[in-house]
This record gives structure tokens, sequence and C-alpha cells, in this order.
């Protein structure tokens, strides 16, 4: 969707590795997103794609590499600047991390607390908590517990959290994974909503063909720490590679 | 030789994990006087701390209080020396029994829960979720408790010593009907500031390392629910051991400067 020579990306990987101990997960992994685009990456478990999107956060430190988010190197900065930097980027946990001792309110407020002064037009926590919930149809839920909630409303107020202070990439790391087939469908429904309402560049990662199918412009599959292919799902769904269409078979 | 060489590796990972806890300690000495302060989250481990434990360390102290006047009492008959019970048992128990005792008690409610509480944010990503959204949670997870530790602990053992002289004076009131006014007079003029003092301090440092085990142990989790109970129950072992090491090391500092 995007020409490569005139769009600059707001997110790069270049030349990513990283191993835990002998085992060596990304060998020289490369990746670009481009604003308002919808990347998915595609790989067996244990294939390193949580690994990759954990070293996108600064959450894990690459052996080597560059990551660039918004023209910024975020292996080289400092803590305060990174900080600052995962305010523009929304994170969906796979198992949505929700904080288990606070209240959905108190969950949406947390980012809030340091962050409130990076919106724009901030009116007030209480407003944007009620329409982030608003956003994800869970407004009702606002002073339950985590632990009083489905896997699937778990995984809207973790997606609402994510949204809070309105990031310009959003990460999504297996977000149907541990769903069943019907909720699994509103979420990617919740997914394309989000990003079309908030232009947001998202970046999937996921095993989920149909997940791939409904939201991905472009797509990577990850095999052996490599960048195995690119394109598009129709692309990619009609090679003739046996190790591709393992992929897209059910 | 197998077994020598396991022994040798736990002893080098005992050490090794003994130089983790000092980097960990030293990084929370770092965070603990740079802004922002969570006073929030201070204030409400505080209160989850103190508030929680006060019924337990109550009725320990107040048991503790009661079976230590009950066995001293037919030993000091035998020699006469029922008159000095209240100074016995006041010296014994705000000098080293109260503090020891109630951290212990504390090691087992306040560092195991922090240890498995600390995992299972680990487990579950919220440790990284918290990171991801801007927030430093060493800050906000780990010294919040290990501060509120620091300063509960020492108002714990307060109470407690205070609930086990009340133990103690209810025995004596019961079995040798010495009135409580009587009893309070005699601890009170038994007891010197410099039996207080280094008490107090001691059981400071009790609770900074309650809390810095108990974070370090849940903040650095693996291996899933496996993983929690295990840093849940390792944190009350280090914590247990580490107690007597720094009881050992306060009455040592206390020879030295008040001679006991």
């Amino acid at each position: 969707m995007n020409s490569e020579k005139n769009i600059k990306p707001v997110l790069e990987l270049k030349n990513l590795h990283k191993s835990f101990g002998d085992n060596q997960v990304l060998k020289g992994f490369n990746l670009k997103l481009f604003e308002g685009e919808n990347l998915v990456i595609m790989g067996k478990s244990g294939s390193g794609k949580s690994v990759m999107v954990k070293c996108l956060v600064g959450l894990i430190q690459p052996d080597s590499g560059s990551i660039t988010i918004k023209d910024q190197d975020i292996t080289a900065m400092g803590q305060k600047e990174l900080d600052l930097l995962r305010t523009e980027i929304g994170f969906l946990f796979q198992g949505s991390a929700l904080y288990d001792s606070m209240t959905v309110r108190e969950n949406l407020e947390f980012p809030l607390r340091r962050h409130k002064n990076k919106i724009d037009d901030f009116q007030g926590t209480e407003i944007l908590v009620k329409e982030a919930l608003e956003n994800v149809g869970l407004l009702h839920a606002i002073d339950l517990m985590p632990a009083e909630l489905s896997g699937g409303m778990q995984r809207r107020v973790a997606l609402a959290r994510a949204l809070i202070l309105k990031p310009k990439i959003i990460m999504y790391d297996e977000p149907t994974t541990g769903l069943d087939p019907i909720t699994a469908k509103e979420i990617i429904q919740l997914m394309r909503t989000i990003q079309n309402k908030y232009h947001t560049s998202s970046l999937i990662i996921t095993h989920d063909v149909d997940c791939a199918r409904v939201i991905s412009n472009r797509m990577i599959l990850l095999v052996d720490g490599i960048n195995y292919a690119e394109g598009t799902f129709e692309e990619l769904s009609s090679s003739n590679d046996p190790q591709i269409q393992a992929f897209f078979k059910n | 030789m197998p077994e020598a060489n396991s022994i040798l590796s736990r002893t080098k990972s005992f050490f090794a994990e003994i130089g983790d806890m000092t980097f960990f300690a030293g990084r929370f000495f770092r965070e603990v006087f740079s802004p922002p302060f969570e006073f929030r989250e201070l204030l409400r481990q505080c209160y989850n701390m103190g508030n929680r434990s006060f019924l337990l360390v109550g009725v320990t102290g107040f048991i503790l209080g009661l079976v230590f006047t009950l066995q001293s009492r037919p030993t000091l008959m035998q020699f006469g020396a029922e008159s000095w019970m209240a100074s016995m048992v006041s010296l014994s128990i705000v000098r080293e029994i109260g503090p020891v005792i109630i951290a212990l008690i504390c090691a087992g409610r306040i560092g195991s829960g922090i240890g498995a509480e600390l995992g299972s944010m680990r487990v579950t990503e919220q440790i990284d979720a918290m990171e991801v959204s801007g927030t430093n949670p060493f800050k906000f997870l780990v010294v919040t408790r290990v501060v509120a530790t620091t300063l509960m602990l020492p108002l714990l053992i307060i109470m407690g010593d205070a609930i086990a002289l009340l133990g103690s004076a209810l025995v004596e009131n019961l079995k040798g009907d010495v009135s409580y006014l009587l009893y309070f007079n005699q601890v009170f003029n038994a007891l010197k500031f410099s039996d207080i003092i280094p008490a107090t301090i001691k059981s400071v440092f009790f609770g900074f390392a309650i809390g810095l085990v108990g974070c370090y142990k849940g903040y650095y989790c693996s291996k899933g629910t496996v993983g929690v109970g295990e840093a849940s129950n390792s944190a009350v072992v280090y914590i247990s051991m580490l107690l007597f090491v720094i009881d050992f090391i306060a009455v040592f500092v206390t020879d030295i400067f008040f001679e006991i």
C-alpha cells in the first residue's frame, strides 16, 4: 500500500539479532512499518515473534541491529526518553496483562498518571477513561475487577488501556489467542474500527490466519529468525512454496 | 565427586544471588531519592502491611508475653526472685524476643506476600505492561514496598512488644497478685533508652530486609506458576536467615556502644 521510496517508515528494524544462550532466536530480522498500515507478522510458536516485539518496546535488549521508531534509535536511548517514546506506542499483551489488584477504571487511569500532559486536548481523566471504554463497548464494566471479566472482556479492556494515551503505533501480541472464534472475530472487528477511527499504524503478531486475512495490508512470515517471505495476504496465500503454504493450511 | 560438584555449584549460585541482591539494593537506593515519588502507592502499601498485620502481630505478641511469663515463673520462684519478673520479661521482650519473633512472623506474612504478588505480576506480564506504559515498575512496585516495610515494621514491633508486656502483666496479676500499675512501674524502671533505641534501629533493618528480599524474589521470578511458589517460599527462607544475621550484627554493635 505504500511506496517505500517516498514514504518514511514510522518504525524500522534492521538486521536484528537476539540469542538466549545457544538458542539463536532472531538472525537478522528486518521490518518496516508505514503510517496507517496494518502489518501482520506470522510465524510458528517459538519462532521469535514475541521476542521481536519485546525488543521493539525495549523490554528485551537485542544483541545487535537497530530499532528506529519515529526517527529515534531506541537502542541508544536513556530511560527517560524511552519512557516518553513508549507513550506513542500502545501494546496489547497476549494474556491481556491487566493489573489484577486494580479495578478496570484504575487500570485505565494508570498510564494517565504520568503522561496526561502528553494528550493535546486533555479534558480530564474520567472523560478519557469513559471514552476508551466506550470504544470497546465496556463502559458498564468500569468498576469491576479484572477477575470478574471474561477472557474476551479482559482483552477489550487491555485494548482500551493500550489506546488511552492515543498512541500512533499499536502492537498486538497474539490478539486472538485463547479466545473462542466469535469473540476472536469481535476483537478483530474492534481492531479495524480503532484503526479507522484513530488512523494508527498497527503491528500484529499472530498465527491466526483469519485474523491476518481480515486485518492485514501486508504480511511478513518469520521463519527461523529471518524474514522468510513478505507480501499481501493474497500473494502469500497463493504461493506454491511449501513452507509458506504450511501457514495457510487449516 | 558429582556431589562435590553439586555442592560447589550451589554455593556459587548462592553467592551469585547475594551479589544480585546487593545490586538490587543499590538500585533501590538510587531510585528512592529520585523523583517522581509514588506517595499514594506508598500510603496504600503502608496501610496494607500495617493494618492487615495488626491482628496477627497483636495475637502473637499477647501469647508470647503470656507464655514467656508462665514458663519463667516457676524458675524465678525457686530463687525467690518473682519480683524480678517484670524487669526480666520487659528486657527480654524489648531487646530481643519481641523484635525477632515479630519480624519472623512478618517475614511469613509480608515477605512471602510480596514475593507471591510481584512474582505473579511478573509471570502474567503485568510488570512488562507497566514498563511499556512509560511507568518505572521498580519505583512503583519495589521502592514503595521496601519503604513501607521499613517504616511499618518498627511500629508493628513496638505495638507487639507492648501487647506482649500486657500479656505478661495479666499472668502476673492472676498468678502473683501483682497490680497492673506496679507491674508497669517495674517495667519502666527496668527499661532504659539504651534498651529501646538499639531494638528500634534493629527493627528498621529487619523491615528493610523483609521488603528487599521479598521484592527481589518476586521481581525476578520466572518459570510460571511454579516460579511464583518458589519466589514466595525462598523469600521467607532468605529473610529468616537474614534476620538472624542482622540480629547478630545488631547485638554485636550494641554491645560496643552500650555495653549490654
